[in-house]
């Protein structure tokens, strides 16, 4: 009787995965989002979204990342993120000058200070958090395949 | 002074892993170790005695903070060496298919 | 003091992974300087670089380790290798000879300029609105420079998976 192959690692680090990823995509959300407030901002917040995903991957296999993301899902959301970054840049046109910073400044220390900084910040960390992961799933997906030949 | 000596023997010692060495992940590692030490450089030279981290801190004036323009450009290198470094790994193990080894010297086949 | 300590021992570590031949415990090696140059970044008062280089260290780890296991081979040594160890060596040193006669121009370290920053720190905070100076250079005052790093990690991202893609399906019969 054939017993069905099971992928990924042992049980001990399946069950602390589920316990930690989710809390690793938060944290890495609120790193981007406080981006002007406190050190960080978006590009170490994407990496850190970017480490949640690969954490997954590594430890349920490929089929249940994929799942989440899959590969045409990742190639276009990388690309909406740039051009979100350029849609914020071209809005500084309404201002006078390229990437003029035209949103009020509110007050110092609130979350929503600081104009369009924040909304560089999002669209920087979606950018660059799902395009690393693009990269690590083309270098698994290439393994599999050279192991299947 | 010696500070700078030092960061400087840092980047000669990636030079010799990427002129003398004939496995490509070597060549690959000694690049790596030159980003950081030109990374560590530019911060060298902003660092300012009993400073302060460049971040406002509430109902206080800071008059002694350390140089952030450096640190600006040093974050967009760390991004971009992480960038090219997984582009010439990718690159690696599409050499490593084709020819079974990552000697450079037995890498000389071109095909006319 | 504790800079000169992490310097000597980021050298240490980098000696050690360019010359040991097995190739996994060279790259352990290189994160292990990945580390420590993390620690340096936290001492010299910049907490952004820090948070950053960790965690870019720890996928550079990942990504190297996929590319290096079960993939070793020994090699030999080939003839001519003293006079080209020889030569190389003293390249270095004219190199570093002529470093140390440029840097004597510098202002000595823990005195910068700052000549071109003045003007951020005064009116950083009431033109921009943010906190974190650091931040408000790369995305308000440099930000073209921003959009230039954008772009070079998209085009690494494409170049891989242009490099990467499986080479067609063979038919089945």
């Amino acid at each position: 009787m054939a017993k069905p192959k099971t992928t990924g690692m042992t049980l001990i680090v399946k069950t602390v995965t589920r316990l930690t990823v989710g809390l690793i995509l938060l944290f890495g959300i609120y790193i981007i989002l406080h981006g002007h407030l406190s050190p960080g901002g978006g590009f170490a917040g994407g990496v850190i979204v970017a480490l949640s995903f690969v954490h997954l991957m590594l430890a349920f296999g490929k089929d249940v990342a994929v799942t989440k993301v899959s590969k045409n899902i990742a190639s276009n959301l990388e690309s909406i993120g740039a051009l979100m970054f350029l849609f914020v840049a071209l809005l500084g046109f309404l201002g006078g000058s390229f990437f003029l910073n035209i949103l009020s400044k509110g007050t110092p220390f609130k979350l929503f200070s600081s104009g369009t900084i924040i909304f560089s910040n999002i669209s920087i960390g979606i950018k660059v958090g799902v395009g690393l992961f693009a990269i690590f799933l083309a270098l698994v997906i290439l393994e599999r395949a050279e192991k299947e030949e | 002074m010696t500070l700078y000596l030092l960061c400087l023997l840092l980047f000669c010692i990636g030079l010799y892993g990427v002129l003398r060495k004939r496995n490509l992940v070597k060549i690959i590692i000694g690049l790596g170790i030159m980003e950081y030490a030109m990374n560590l450089f530019f911060v060298l030279l902003g660092y300012r005695f009993h400073g302060r981290a460049p971040i406002e801190a509430q109902d206080q004036n800071i008059l002694n903070m350390v140089d952030p323009l450096p640190q600006a450009l040093v974050l967009t290198s760390i991004v971009i060496g992480l960038g090219v470094t997984a582009l010439v790994i990718s690159i690696a193990i599409r050499i490593y298919e084709k020819y079974g080894t990552f000697d450079i010297t037995k890498i000389k086949r071109l095909k006319g | 003091m504790e800079l000169h300590i992490l310097l000597l021992f980021m050298i240490l570590g980098a000696v050690v992974a360019v010359e040991v031949k097995d190739l996994l415990s060279s790259v352990i090696a290189v994160g292990a300087v990945g580390f420590a140059l993390c620690l340096a970044f936290l001492i010299l008062k910049a907490p952004d670089l820090a948070i950053t280089q960790l965690v870019v260290e720890i996928l550079c780890l990942i990504i190297l380790i996929r590319a290096t296991i079960k993939r070793d081979l020994p090699l030999t040594i080939e003839g001519r290798w003293i006079f080209n160890t020889i030569s190389t060596v003293v390249f270095i040193c004219v190199f570093l000879f002529f470093a140390w006669l440029a840097l004597k121009e510098l202002p000595s370290f823990g005195n910068p300029i700052m000549a071109v920053v003045k003007k951020y720190l005064e009116e950083g905070t009431t033109r921009t609105g943010a906190v974190n100076l650091v931040a408000a250079v790369i995305l308000d005052f440099r930000a073209y420079d921003t959009l230039g790093e954008a772009t070079v990690l998209f085009t690494s991202v494409i170049g891989i998976m242009a490099i990467l893609r499986r080479p067609g399906r063979k038919k089945v019969k």
